[in-house]
């Protein structure tokens, strides 16, 4: 009786294998290391950049462990911190704004564990120092904005057609046109009906007559709505990526959260102003006048092509429109079949754009892509420590030059931008500079690296306290079973880890604690199965009362944990970020204790008793 | 342990006891209410931490002369350490910095260590999220447990639950502590705890009933409470041990989170004895209330 089947054995071996394999990685140290990529983030980091940055490392640092590619980026590795920040600072000042340089701390797993997926462990902000940022797209402004286009479009529209309005405005995010009389009102429905005005292309409108006043109202609809929320959160995502690379942060999280949030996680950001400043800047692309001969010195700038270092141009120093006025961008053909770029202002950019070009007619029209840059030197601070000193700076360059044809409104294109793909290019710089709706910070997190340091060495202090305490008492109470409990706890604490890793799940504070509580409540599991052998004692012999009080606690063990369970799932589904971190590790250590208690504990529990005739079962 | 308590003696004592912590709570809910942490109340926070000891009531009047009317400033952890939240001001974002800039500038120098802003509306949602969350899961686990017990212990279940949470929340609210989204979380886990304990002891309430012919409905129960208590006790006192290692290693960020489930557990591990066993006996749990279920399912006709 009691003896371990062949199926439990293969099991246990196999999930603990799999547990201490994904455990593994966490034992390896981290080595300092750098990440080099280029600063056009559509562009993968190759071998040029890697020889470049080989050859700065070789003749101005005292050395390097490894360089290679990965992915789109080139890592290098170090020996020493000090190595790290005087490469950073060498690397920064001669590849400037080519690439972007990023400190990060590589794990030094060994290739065969990669090469199965095994990772250390994640950690949270809250533990690896950082900030954490949701921006909230205000949508209302995106769909104020369109509306007031549309009004513009409709009221030149209605005017070629002489009909007569007596009032047109946006109120509560509708448009709403009253005609002088109804032949006007008949006529404008008419044309709306037929869609001859031709501006509402695609996007649909609910439209609300209102014969008795003369009146016509035209609101979004929801699909309409859907459409542009979705449209603007896509934008400001994609926008808010490109500001984050020119951080150089490691691993920077920029993510959509529901309906028109966003969050963005950097970790290791020692300096939120900035980060701050950098992703809630507005205006990142100028649209300006190219200079003439009638323009004096004193009004223009000359600056260079981004595509082309050696071609410069003069621009005009007032700038008509910013890239904040720009709605969208998107490339298509022109009647020859050559490619241009689209590109949508909102009403402000419209007017400013309308009364700048209009009596310029055959001059230029220039784009100017505005990024902020950084610039790094390695200085020794008041305690002495080597730091690295960042300074940033403002660079601009032409991105277009194209000639004007004729007076621009809010739509217009650019024509003889090269291939498609050059027109792409052009499109995403132009996107890349706007945000499609303005936001807003509603939620900010920061905590500096110090704390995340001191709140890691708390929460392993208390893990190694309540650990040490809880295997004291189970050992001295349960004795032999006692131990094979501690044995089960141990194997608990790897599987954990493993699953986190495998799965990987970032580790928070809170997360820490749900493994301190987990450990507390894993040895509930084998309390409820020993204290049913003491009773079933009381009848049987030791050997049914074993196996009895297994698989009576069995049905227990599983209710319990169940409704457990549901509690610990539903803080996952609403609770954000350390709380998560907290459900995370609660649900996964209640699966693991209740197979590290059924399983395990009755593996060792036979080895030790089983097959055996016992007289007296001490527990 | 070969104990034999007679519990279901002293059921009106504890009854009377629980009405009384239940009410004391609810009133101090409703009168003094709850000290909403930064999560729920919305605001900016910052931690400091200067070299030496500072004067907390100097950096109070800097904030009150700058305008800063609603703020709270307390030490956090060690003297050296400094909490400085205030509250909400139309969504500015930018409130944590103005205020560290501020004082550096009075020569306060110091290391910015957090910086919390969390705008009002993400703050109430929170509320209404981690109210609608708690509710959610009593009712889920309401379910679960009539799906798999009977009724009348599933409303034994949820009425210990809830006199739990309402407890908690009854000493957060009573001694004005913190509750923020980690106190939540840690009463949600309390839940999860508590209910853990009652379906242990459920579990051999059924059993006893089942297989026990001889016995009345109380002494069945006295009976299942005194071999369960073995077990009862040693759960609690494990995870007590590993909660108070938190409490006291883990950090004044996890302090809140600590103390909940400390008190948790306590309540947990009293209402699972009392709160389930009383409301068994109220409701006259009867043998033919468990009988193994038949195919048309339970008979309700007996309800008191």
């Amino acid at each position: 009786m009691n003896k371990n089947s062949a199926l439990r054995i293969i099991t246990i071996t196999l999930v603990l294998l799999v547990g201490c394999l994904y455990a593994l990685p966490n034992l390896y140290p981290t080595q300092p290391a750098i990440q080099i990529a280029y600063t056009d983030s559509g562009k993968s980091a190759d071998q040029f950049l890697l020889d470049k940055a080989e050859s700065i490392l070789e003749n101005e640092t005292s050395g390097y462990e490894e360089i290679f590619l990965r992915d789109n980026k080139i890592v290098i590795k170090f020996k020493t911190l000090d190595q790290q920040l005087e490469s950073k600072t060498a690397l920064q000042n001669k590849l400037l704004d080519q690439a972007i340089i990023a400190l990060n701390l590589e794990p030094t797993t060994p290739a065969w564990l990669k090469d199965i997926g095994g990772k250390p462990v994640k950690l949270g902000l809250d533990l690896s120092g950082g900030v954490h940022f949701l921006l909230e797209v205000d949508i209302d402004s995106a769909l104020q904005a369109r509306l007031e286009v549309l009004l513009d479009n409709y009221r030149k529209s209605f005017r070629e057609d002489k009909l007569k309005i007596a009032n047109s405005s946006v109120k509560d995010l509708a448009l709403s046109f009253e005609f002088r009389d109804t032949e006007s009102y008949n006529e404008a429905l008419r044309a709306y009906r037929n869609d001859s005005i031709g501006i509402n292309g695609g996007i649909q409108y609910i439209i609300t007559e209102r014969p008795s006043r003369k009146t016509l109202l035209l609101k979004f609809s929801d699909v309409a709505i859907k459409e542009i929320r979705d449209y603007a959160v896509g934008q400001n995502l994609t926008t808010l990526r490109n500001r984050v690379n020119e951080l150089g942060v490691s691993e920077p999280v920029v993510q959509r959260q529901g309906a028109n949030r966003i969050v963005v996680q950097l970790p290791g950001v020692q300096d939120p102003t900035a980060a701050k400043k950098i992703i809630g800047k507005t205006a990142n692309l100028e649209f300006r006048l190219e200079a003439n001969s009638r323009t004096s010195p004193l009004r223009k700038e000359e600056f260079n092509f981004k595509d082309n270092d050696y071609r410069t141009a003069f621009l005009e120093r007032a700038v008509v429109v910013s890239g904040d006025r720009v709605t969208n961008a998107s490339t298509g053909f022109d009647e020859s079949g050559f490619s241009q770029v689209n590109i949508t202002l909102d009403m402000q950019g419209g007017r400013a754009m309308q009364k700048a070009t209009s009596g310029n007619i055959g001059r230029g029209l220039g784009v100017l892509f505005v990024e902020q840059k950084s610039k790094s030197e390695l200085v020794v601070d008041e305690l002495g420590n080597k730091v690295i000193e960042q300074t940033s700076y403002i660079e601009k360059n032409i991105i277009s030059l194209a000639t004007i044809q004729a007076v621009l409104g809010t739509g217009f294109r650019i024509t003889g931008v090269g291939s498609p793909q050059e027109a792409s290019e052009l499109a995403l710089l132009l996107r890349a500079g706007a945000l499609a709706a303005p936001m807003k910070f509603v939620e900010e997190r920061t905590v500096g690296p110090s704390l995340g340091k001191e709140n890691i060495e708390l929460g392993m202090t208390s893990i190694l306290i309540g650990f040490s305490l809880v295997i004291l008492f189970m050992a001295l109470y349960y004795k032999v079973f006692g131990l094979a409990a501690n044995v089960s706890l141990v194997i608990n604490l790897v599987l954990i880890t493993g699953i986190m890793s495998l799965l990987g799940a970032s580790l928070t504070l809170p997360g820490i604690a749900g493994i301190v509580l987990t450990v507390g409540m894993a040895v509930d599991a084998n309390v409820l199965i020993f204290s049913r052998i003491r009773e079933e004692l009381k009848e049987k012999d030791p050997q049914s009362a074993i196996h009895d009080g297994f698989s009576r606690a069995f049905v227990t063990i599983f209710d319990a944990n169940v409704t457990t369970l549901i509690a610990a799932l539903i803080l996952y589904v609403i609770g954000t970020g350390p709380v998560k971190g907290f459900a995370i590790t609660l649900s996964i250590g209640i699966i693991t204790s209740m197979f590290t208690a059924i399983m395990c504990t009755r593996a060792m529990v036979n080895l030790i008793y089983g097959n055996k005739n016992i007289k007296e079962l001490k527990i | 342990m070969n104990n034999n308590i007679p519990f279901m003696k002293f059921r009106k004592i504890a009854a009377i006891a629980s009405i009384v912590l239940f009410s004391l709570s609810v009133l101090s809910l409703s009168f003094k209410g709850l000290s909403l942490g930064l999560d729920f109340s919305g605001g900016t926070l910052i931690e400091v931490t200067y070299e030496e000891a500072v004067e907390l009531e100097e950096i109070r009047n800097i904030l009150i002369e700058n305008d800063f009317d609603d703020s709270q400033v307390v030490n956090f952890g060690s003297n050296l350490d400094v909490l400085i939240k205030v509250a909400d001001q139309n969504g500015n974002s930018s409130i944590g910095e103005s205020i560290f800039n501020l004082l550096e500038d009075n020569g306060f120098k110091g290391e910015l260590k957090r910086v919390e802003f969390v705008g009002p509306q993400v703050g109430s949602e929170l509320r209404d999220q981690g109210g609608l969350g708690m509710l959610v899961a009593l009712f889920m686990i309401l379910m679960y447990v009539a799906f798999r017990f009977q009724y009348k212990f599933a409303l034994g279940a949820v009425t210990a639950l809830g006199h739990d949470v309402v407890i908690i929340l009854g000493f957060f609210s009573l001694f004005s502590w913190d509750f923020d989204l980690t106190v939540l979380a840690a009463l949600l886990a309390v839940i999860g705890y508590s209910l853990n304990d009652t379906i242990v002891v459920s579990d051999r309430i059924r059993e006893n009933f089942r297989s026990e012919r001889v016995l009345g409905p109380q002494d069945l129960i006295d009976l299942s409470l005194n071999q369960t208590l073995g077990r009862t006790i040693v759960t609690s006192l494990t995870t007590l041990l590993v909660l108070f290692a938190l409490f006291i290693f883990g950090g004044e960020l996890i302090k809140g989170f600590s103390l909940a489930l400390i008190l948790g557990v306590m309540v947990g591990t009293y209402s699972s004895i009392y709160v389930v066993a009383n409301m068994l006996m109220s409701l006259s749990i009867t043998q033919e209330d468990l009988a193994v279920p038949e195919p048309e399912g339970a008979d309700f006709d007996e309800l008191p």
